[in-house]
């Protein structure tokens, strides 16, 4: 079964190809594009300036029900679920969609200074957390693996960057290469 | 390990409620949800709920009255309260009642999370058996901590001794020993190990990027600081912090760290609020730090501070016996993740691997099995295949270079040439970052076609 990434509201390519290369030679499916057309606009709380991801889920679901495979929409945009302030991904467990949003994954957010080699590490985890939830995963206490859960940019930077021996060995259908 | 843990969601809105649940779940806890504090009640009496997440203002019963009926099924229930509006006395009235703590809408998931983790932490507590863990007497390894000899036998034996304690931790030995991976050992065998080990290369960081690294930074601190960050120390509360190079810190660094070690407690950069952490020190050095002492570079009450416990690792070469397990680890791992079918090492190839010196130590090895299997076209791995074979053992590393710094500034300058100057791949191959490179360069004064 194929890997997709959606790009919405998506426009660094340089990033999403780096993306897509690197997460290529983690599974042995391929990581595909997915072109995807979707109106954010109405998921947009003028109150909070943010896209209520548990709702663009939902509509991305309308459009890939024919798709055979996991869905990760990738934004730029900042989202939330109630409750939250913020969130950087969502994912439906054990399904097929989630969604990251990489707004709060840039360095400058914090620190005023860019680093695309930090964006690019970070964006990867996010991916691979919100994929893991989709097969299934919940979120792990062995802070070298990127199912650890990450409510802060700070535990983004320490969790590791793959799915530890135990989680990887419960993803059925996708062969994942631990390393 | 499965966390057990049941929550239950009060709360009259059914998207809260939702968002909620969905997010417990992801964290491996068992949940429920109610949309009034009746059912709420109902479902309480048939399953006891480890900690309760309830909405203060809802139709019929509210918040505080559920707390209240609840209280009288459970003396002590564990029950987080939910406001859209924080006030003062909606404050003193949940914690009045027996409420845990109480979260205003829309709550910081970083917050959330702590929250809940610490709640049902001092719940787990109260029920802990201490002889249950006190039973466990054989120690777990990291996956890449590799090594059966006499030597790395005595160092299990080691981390096994300090790991329960809260003991201030030395780990010495040459560059690519592995003495991050002893620390995790002693880490992840502690009593610390669900809470973070956060690694801090010393070496890397300029002296004001270590401070704010260290201690964190106020927003607005420095140009830049557009957010509040936490520092290391902080993000190792409850856990370990592992300081490495702590030989090339700076005196004045070496002050703040006395200080922050002994009292566990330290200012965000720009701040004025007192943050404590509860963390244990784990320190790595690959200088004498008794003579960095004696020259005057080193505080002596700073390393008396840091030299509780001390472990030695020893290089490579020293434990030959350990090569051929450590290559067929490198083996795997490297033909896994560049789907290669080599599996094994030729005898000449495997003889010359455990003859030579390795003054890389592991890292060296690992470097050598990764360009090995790169090049590799045969099904083994053959002596051609190995970075080093046209020079005789000891050609590279001559008589010329006995100290560890003119082989790390000749290694470094021929990894450098290799990769045709290219900081990134240099720093890769090696495996420090660009940063700890530059200062290496910089040091060493290497310069492009400089031999």
């Amino acid at each position: 079964m194929d890997i997709f990434i959606a790009p919405v509201k998506f426009t660094n390519v340089q990033l999403l190809q780096n993306i897509i290369k690197k997460l290529s030679l983690k599974f042995i499916s391929p990581f595909k594009i997915l072109a995807l057309q979707l109106e954010l606009e109405k998921f947009y709380s003028k109150e909070r300036s943010q896209y209520f991801s548990t709702q663009i889920i939902a509509e991305a679901m309308k459009h890939t029900s024919d798709i055979n495979g996991k869905i990760i929409l990738l934004t730029e945009v900042d989202i939330f679920v109630p409750v939250l302030t913020f969130i950087f991904g969502e994912a439906q467990l054990d399904g097929k969609h989630s969604i990251v949003s990489i707004c709060r994954l840039h360095e400058e957010f914090y620190t005023g200074e860019s680093n695309e080699e930090l964006l690019l590490e970070r964006s990867l985890k996010e991916i691979l957390h919100e994929l893991g939830h989709t097969f299934g995963l919940h979120h792990c206490l062995n802070w070298d693996c990127v199912m650890h859960s990450s409510p802060s940019i700070e535990d983004v930077d320490i969790k590791g960057d793959r799915y530890c021996r135990q989680c990887s060995s419960k993803i059925e259908g996708y062969k994942y290469y631990y390393d | 390990m499965e966390k057990k843990e049941k929550i239950l969601i009060v709360d009259d809105e059914k998207i809260v409620r939702e968002s909620l649940f969905h997010w417990f779940e992801e964290e491996g806890y068992e949940v429920d949800t109610a949309e009034d504090g009746e059912k709420a009640l109902k479902k309480y009496e048939e399953t006891k709920f480890d900690l309760l997440l309830v909405d203060m203002k809802m139709p019929g019963m509210s918040g505080i009255e559920l707390l209240n009926k609840i209280k009288v099924i459970d003396k002590e229930p564990v029950i987080i309260l939910i406001t859209a509006f924080a006030s003062v006395p909606t404050a003193i009235a949940a914690l009045k009642n027996g409420a845990y703590d109480y979260v205003t809408k829309p709550v910081d998931p970083d917050e959330l999370a702590h929250l809940v983790k610490k709640a049902l932490e001092q719940r787990a507590l109260k029920i802990e058996n201490i002889h249950l863990k006190e039973s466990i007497d054989e120690i777990i390894r990291p996956d890449n901590l590799i090594g059966e000899s006499y030597q790395m036998k005595k160092i299990y034996d080691l981390v096994q001794t300090v790991a329960p304690t809260d003991t201030t931790v030395m780990i010495r030995g040459e560059s690519g020993t592995g003495k991050e991976l002893v620390a995790k050992a002693i880490h992840i065998n502690s009593k610390r190990k669900y809470f973070p080990i956060i690694p801090v290369n010393c070496g890397a960081l300029a002296e004001t990027i270590l401070e704010s690294e260290l201690f964190g930074h106020e927003k607005g601190a420095f140009t830049g600081a557009q957010f509040k960050r936490k520092g290391k120390f902080e993000l190792a509360d409850g856990g370990t912090i592992f300081l490495d190079e702590i030989g090339s810190v700076s005196m004045k660094m070496q002050i703040e760290l006395l200080r922050v070690i002994e009292a566990k407690q330290f200012n965000r950069v720009g701040g004025n609020e007192l943050i404590k952490s509860d963390f244990r020190v784990i320190i790595a050095t690959n200088e004498p730090l008794e003579e960095l002492v004696k020259e005057g570079k080193f505080r002596e009450d700073l390393y008396y501070r840091l030299n509780v416990f001390s472990i030695l690792i020893p290089p490579l070469r020293e434990r030959k016996e350990d090569i051929p397990l450590l290559v067929n680890f490198f083996l795997n791992k490297f033909s896994q993740m560049m789907n290669k079918p080599i599996k094994s090492v030729s005898k000449e190839a495997m003889d010359f691997l455990v003859n030579y010196d390795w003054h890389g130590n592991v890292r060296e090895l690992e470097n050598a099995i990764e360009r090995a299997m790169v090049v590799g076209k045969n099904n083994s791995i053959q002596v051609e295949d190995l970075p080093f074979h046209i020079s005789s053992n000891n050609n590279y590393f001559n008589d010329e270079c006995k100290s560890l710094a003119s082989m790390e500034k000749k290694y470094i300058n021929k990894i450098l040439n290799e990769n045709n100057w290219n900081i990134s791949r240099s720093a890769q191959v090696l495996e420090i970052d660009r940063v700890t490179l530059y200062n290496k360069i910089s040091r060493y004064d290497l310069h492009k076609n400089n031999n």
